[in-house]
């Protein structure tokens, strides 16, 4: 696959707070990467980088294979779209849509012709003469789009675009965009910090943590193959529960203060079984319970200590001793506060880490 | 399992529809409350609004009348005489010609030194806040430091300055002082006020190709009309009744009409004339107080965007 956007060691840094540490990162053409993280991982900072908002410390950036590491934003060939939609208050939707190409020099009737194609495309034609004030946030959002749109970018840049919206809009909107990509086809670097984003709109999502890329892959792989406990625990909710304790025999079992458990099944990484100290990791949804967990081949027995239930399905916190398990059931089934439960999983569903460096065996 | 707690319907523990309080609850006129608040608003009123009122009644009543003494009481005989004398008759030492030269001379000052200052200071503001080029806080630093130093300190060096350009004694060398005075609080002000825009805009507009004159004049004045009006007034209101560089840094020609004013009160020529006085001072005060009148909606409005983000 081509790429699209090539970044090379990029660094930056904000008096001696280091934001980005030389960091790396290759995007296919026509490839959706989520960048996700917490608060403070420098994911925004990395796509204000890539758009030419901030002036890099150190480290290239490439764009359809140009060097536009001292480009300014307009001649990048991207567009972005902001949190807070940034639509000029002034303007109605349609000075919006034509500011960008106004200042690039277009036509009039090019600039016509755009708006309207762009307009079709977003299903935005009738609010063209509102001013921005007079639209609901879902539209304010689409004719924000629609400005990245009509300027015929290579590369669309999304900064978290829909944490403003209410729950119900942002699902619509969070399927429109996907949908917008399957038609366009662009590269579209989109951040956010919501996991369910990442994993529906992704073709591959990087994790971010203190400015550096923790894992790169697709969230199918990301989700069963966790490269560290911390992308583990971020992923997922409730997160990954972790039981503390050592492997042994070549890596052929786990011990814990819960018992031992036969790793039989369990696919260690490219370094390895290690003997030490380790986490062993279950998702709530990898437990099963009740005669389920009979057929699994670690059992365990647990009883509850708090139900949450969701409709769908029915979180269930276990204790085993006073280790505290989540564990995600069918939604119809009948468990109440201090009910004994079996409970079991297969470790081949499992992830083991390293105690020390944290990082999957 | 089944849950054994029962919870009770709401009409089982609520049976009594009627009698009871319903709707709004009821406001009394007299609260005590009201009569603090609003006796409170009244007497303020009331303090600011006597002064004022002693001028006007003044002004409108003839010598005689005044010697009587009654300062509260309304003009027997009203005669405007004393306005007209004041505009173009009395005396600032030695000429009388009123104040009706004057008048000129501080809409003279006023007007360029308003749009001077506020132009170099929206513009300073507006690149403090967005731009944030090397130095700048630095730059930002000295700028409100020169708010504080006292302006004699700087009384006589200007003088000199102003010689040395030649512009000393002429209504130019006050409108460039004017404009330099005013430049710390007027850039801080548009500074705060272009802060509390949100960033995302300025952004957008880079990203839509604008430049540096392209964003300020198309993205961010248009957005701006309440903190230049606080702008226009402030700036109104202060060099119009500025005394100090305007009798230093202009000649006897040239003097703003506050400086008049002051001369017109001062001058001892036999009787002392309250009410051209009174009539002179309240002339000179029209100025800022339609300025206030007119813009005073805008005007909070404008202090308070600057003030709260949002």
């Amino acid at each position: 696959m081509e790429s699209s956007i090539t970044i090379r060691d990029l660094e930056l840094s904000f008096g001696a707070v280091e934001v980005l540490k030389n960091l790396n990162l290759d995007i296919g053409q026509g490839e959706f990467l989520v960048l996700l993280g917490s608060s403070g991982c420098g994911k925004s900072t990395l796509l204000n980088c890539i758009a030419g908002l901030l002036d890099v410390t150190d480290g290239q950036i490439f764009i359809q294979g140009r060097n536009v590491t001292w480009e300014e934003p307009s001649d990048r060939g991207i567009g972005m779209v902001f949190q807070s939609y940034a639509l000029y208050p002034q303007m109605t939707v349609e000075g919006n849509l034509s500011f960008g190409l106004k200042n690039a020099g277009f036509s009039k009737s090019e600039i016509a012709e755009r708006i309207d194609r762009a307009a079709k495309v977003l299903q935005i034609e009738p609010l063209l003469k509102r001013k921005p004030g007079a639209l609901s946030g879902g539209q304010r959002q689409r004719v924000a789009i629609g400005r990245a749109l009509v300027r015929d970018v290579d590369v669309f840049l999304f900064d978290e675009p829909l944490s403003n919206l209410d729950a119900k809009l942002r699902t619509d909107l969070r399927a429109e965009i996907k949908e917008l990509h399957k038609r366009l086809r662009n590269t579209m670097i989109y951040v956010t910090h919501d996991q369910i984003e990442a994993m529906t709109l992704a073709d591959r999502i990087a994790i971010m943590r203190d400015g550096k890329i923790l894992q790169l892959a697709s969230p199918k792989e990301i989700y069963n193959r966790p490269a560290s406990k911390y992308v583990a625990e971020f992923i997922g909710s409730p997160s990954m529960n972790f039981f503390d304790g050592k492997i042994g025999e070549n890596g052929q079992s786990f011990a814990c203060d819960a018992g031992t458990f036969s790793l039989n099944g369990y696919q260690f990484g490219e370094g390895g079984a290690q003997d030490g100290t380790a986490w062993l990791g279950i998702r709530p949804e990898h437990i099963a319970v009740g005669t389920e967990a009979k057929t699994m081949p670690i059992q365990l027995e647990a009883s509850v200590q708090h139900v949450e239930p969701l409709g769908s399905d029915t979180l269930v916190r276990v204790l085993i001793g006073d280790r505290r398990l989540w564990v995600r059931i069918d939604g119809q089934s009948e468990v109440a506060d201090g009910d004994a439960l079996n409970i079991g999983f297969d470790p081949a569903m499992a992830n083991i880490f390293d105690k020390t460096s944290e990082t999957r065996l | 399992m089944v849950d054994d707690r029962t919870i009770p319907a709401a009409s089982q523990t609520v049976n009594d529809f009627d009698g009871g309080p319903r709707g709004p609850k009821p406001q009394r006129a007299f609260s005590r409350k009201n009569v603090f608040l609003y006796g409170t608003l009244l007497m303020v009123t009331i303090y600011y609004a006597i002064p004022l009122y002693v001028m006007i009644v003044t002004s409108l009543k003839g010598l005689p009348e005044i010697r009587l003494g009654n300062i509260f009481a309304p003009p027997v005989e009203i005669t405007f005489e004393p306005w007209v004398k004041a505009w173009a008759e009395a005396c600032t030492g030695l000429n009388c010609n009123g104040l009706s030269g004057y008048f000129w001379n501080s809409v003279k000052i006023t007007i360029p030194s308003v749009i001077l200052s506020i132009i170099i200071a929206s513009v300073n503001g507006y690149a403090l806040a967005n731009w944030r080029f090397k130095g700048a806080n630095l730059f930002f630093a000295i700028l409100i430091f020169g708010a504080f130093i006292p302006y004699q300190v700087m009384l006589y060096p200007i003088v000199i300055m102003l010689r040395e350009l030649g512009l000393y004694g002429d209504l130019s060398g006050l409108v460039i002082v004017h404009t330099i005075f005013g430049m710390p609080i007027l850039t801080l002000l548009f500074r705060n006020y272009f802060a509390s825009l949100p960033e995302e805009l300025f952004k957008a507009a880079r990203v839509d190709g604008a430049g540096f004159w392209g964003i300020y004049f198309r993205v961010l004045l248009p957005m701006s009309l309440p903190i230049f009006t606080v702008a226009v007034i402030l700036q109104v209101t202060g060099i119009w009744n500025d005394f100090l560089f305007g009798v230093v840094y202009t000649g006897p020609e040239s003097y703003p009409m506050t400086v008049a004013l002051n001369n017109i009160v001062n001058t001892t020529q036999g009787v002392t004339e309250y009410n051209v006085n009174m009539a002179a001072t309240i002339i000179t005060a029209l100025v800022p107080l339609t300025i206030y009148f007119v813009s005073g909606k805008l005007f909070v409005r404008g202090i308070a965007a600057g003030a709260v983000k949002g």
